[in-house]
């Protein structure tokens, strides 16, 4: 419950963010921000993030944003010309931001490159992941899965942001639960689900697989709900899509305030 | 020049301890003194090339210069999206190293081959493509890549030694400049040798320059290249690459952005697979006309 104002607050940001800018991807943003506020609020020095699921790009802001990383007049520019806050992250502009993400498949490997070369180094901290349950669809998810067990990657945590919808269905209807404990675990992988909006169960869990060097890389399958905090956007394919009109807007942002005691 | 890479590349890790190796599954009988040389610094990610390009810049934003090594096509095709998501984009220094580019792998077939590479990767932001000719601008150009710590490529071929009378520069190599000289020749990659057997014998011989062009994009003509076509008039291009996005191509647009007057301009370049057929890779030079005999009737069409 600690966490519950921070997460409203953010919440209201990135509903701000897309209504002043006329955008969709709403819903996957508010899926995965309480995952990000878990890694990025709670970091350690030499630990690394990569947002994979580059479409979630304003939780990622608005929480760079709260841990002043991103200056308040920079939030301004979002989608608009000039900026350096497009709708995916860009590359160089942003130190915690290493990579320029939007095409789904680059963040594992990305990470588990990090991975090997923290281990090269010799070098203590996590190289993290956030991915979305419909990027396991992407082959080089396995390739790269596969390497980290290889080479006993354990400094290697991956978030599933698991919501259960990707583009244009369900993952269940697409492809299969190719993000399910039993495929990952049976590759080599030490999995452990939890509630992606609990804040606190999330930390419990990260540190708890991050203490744990035992040879294996880390999944952490974080079960949410797209379009979390707002009812009409909740579990709807749609809002991957959809802006926000002006009473829309108003009457979601009523809602946060109230439910995250804000 | 497999075997001059990774002999070459042992002098060079010996010193630099920065560097990682990453293969995917393929350098047997070529790179085993590189294993022996680089220990865990020496990374086999299986056959996944994806994933190879990735990881590679991964490393490299950690502060490793990393080499991702297979055949030509398949470190340049099917990682097209993390050459240029990935390494390009963020300008970091992940050296792709193709082996038996152009039709180097010969019988082996078109999946083997890479006729259009440099048209993939030379306009990727960032980018640099090496395509030596001989043994010493592969060396250069590895110094220059391992020092400019940018996304390079490296197309390796047949590795012969740099022809008698012909002097590395920094864009490649040339013949010492004719002052009488009719015809401009611009050549790339191995296929140079084809050239250079065809001018031998040649009575047209003296009255020719010849530039091997080793590095691309090409963004602007070298001074010496520049002056020979304001000389001869007369061009002569010839690569082991397909017209579109080759040293031809840029050359002729270089040539017009500069307003040099030309009268004749023949490109030779690697016409794919017109006859459906497969053969060597001499067998593929010949349907192209870029063998040694047709190299030389060519030349004589402009005297």
């Amino acid at each position: 419950m600690e966490h519950l104002p921070l997460q409203g607050k953010l919440r209201t940001k990135i509903l701000e963010l897309h209504h002043k800018a006329n955008s969709g991807h709403i819903g996957c943003s508010l899926s995965c921000i309480d995952i990000m506020i878990s890694i990025l609020k709670y970091k350690e020095a030499g630990d690394t993030f990569i947002l994979s699921k580059g479409h979630a790009a304003t939780a990622l802001y608005t929480i760079l944003n709260e841990i002043g990383e991103i200056p308040d007049n920079m939030m301004d520019s979002f989608y608009k010309n000039a900026t350096t806050l497009p709708a995916h992250p860009a590359a160089l502009k942003y130190a915690s931001i290493p990579f320029a993400t939007g095409s789904l498949g680059h963040g594992l490997p990305l990470a588990t490159g990090i991975a090997k070369a923290k281990r090269l180094k010799k070098d203590t901290g996590i190289s993290y992941v956030l991915m979305s349950d419909g990027e396991t669809n992407e082959g080089t998810t396995w390739e790269a899965a596969h390497f980290a067990v290889a080479n006993k990657l354990d400094n290697l945590l991956i978030f599933v942001d698991k919501n259960g919808l990707q583009g244009f269905g369900s993952t269940k209807d697409i492809l299969g639960d190719s993000a399910s404990a039993k495929v990952w675990e049976a590759i080599g992988f030490e999995v452990q689900e939890v509630d992606g909006h609990n804040v606190a169960a999330m930390l419990d869990v990260k540190k708890k697989l991050g203490d744990n060097k035992n040879g294996k890389p880390k999944l952490l399958i974080a079960k949410t709900v797209k379009g979390k905090g707002v009812p009409h956007m909740e579990d709807r394919m749609e809002w991957h899509y959809l802006p926000l009109n002006d009473e829309m807007y108003v009457q979601a942002i009523d809602k946060i305030k109230s439910d995250y005691n804000i | 020049m497999r075997k001059h890479f990774s002999t070459y590349l042992e002098q060079v890790v010996e010193q630099n301890d920065d560097i990682i190796f990453i293969t995917g599954d393929l350098g047997y009988n070529a790179l085993e003194n590189l294993v022996a040389k680089m220990g865990d610094r020496f990374i086999n990610a299986g056959v996944a090339e994806q994933n190879m390009i990735g990881m590679a810049a991964g490393m490299a934003s950690q502060g490793f210069r990393v080499i991702c090594y297979s055949i030509a096509p398949f470190v340049v095709y099917r990682c097209l999206e993390q050459i240029r998501n990935d390494v390009c984009f963020h300008n970091l220094p992940v050296y792709i190293v193709g082996n038996g580019g152009g039709y180097g792998y010969g019988i082996m077939g078109s999946s083997h081959h890479s006729i259009e590479d440099i048209a993939c990767l030379s306009g990727l932001l960032n980018m640099t493509c090496y395509v030596p000719g001989f043994v010493e601008d592969m060396k250069s150009g590895m110094d220059e890549m391992f020092a400019a710590r940018r996304p390079a490529y490296l197309r390796l071929g047949l590795g012969k030694p740099l022809p008698a009378g012909v002097s590395l520069t920094s864009y490649g190599a040339c013949s010492a400049a004719n002052p009488h000289a009719k015809l401009t020749i611009i050549a790339q990659s191995p296929v140079a040798n084809n050239l250079f057997a065809a001018l031998d014998g040649n009575s047209n011989k003296e009255n020719t320059d010849v530039f091997v062009v080793s590095k691309m994009p090409l963004q602007t003509l070298p001074a010496e290249l520049s002056a020979s076509i304001a000389k001869t008039g007369n061009v002569l291009v010839i690569e082991e690459h397909i017209a579109i996005g080759g040293i031809g191509s840029a050359v002729a647009l270089l040539i017009n952005e500069q307003g040099l007057k030309v009268n004749k301009f023949v490109s030779l370049r690697a016409e794919g697979y017109p006859n459906g057929l497969y053969g060597s890779q001499g067998y593929h030079q010949e349907i192209s006309g870029l063998d040694d005999k047709n190299i030389s009737a060519t030349i004589n069409t402009y005297f």
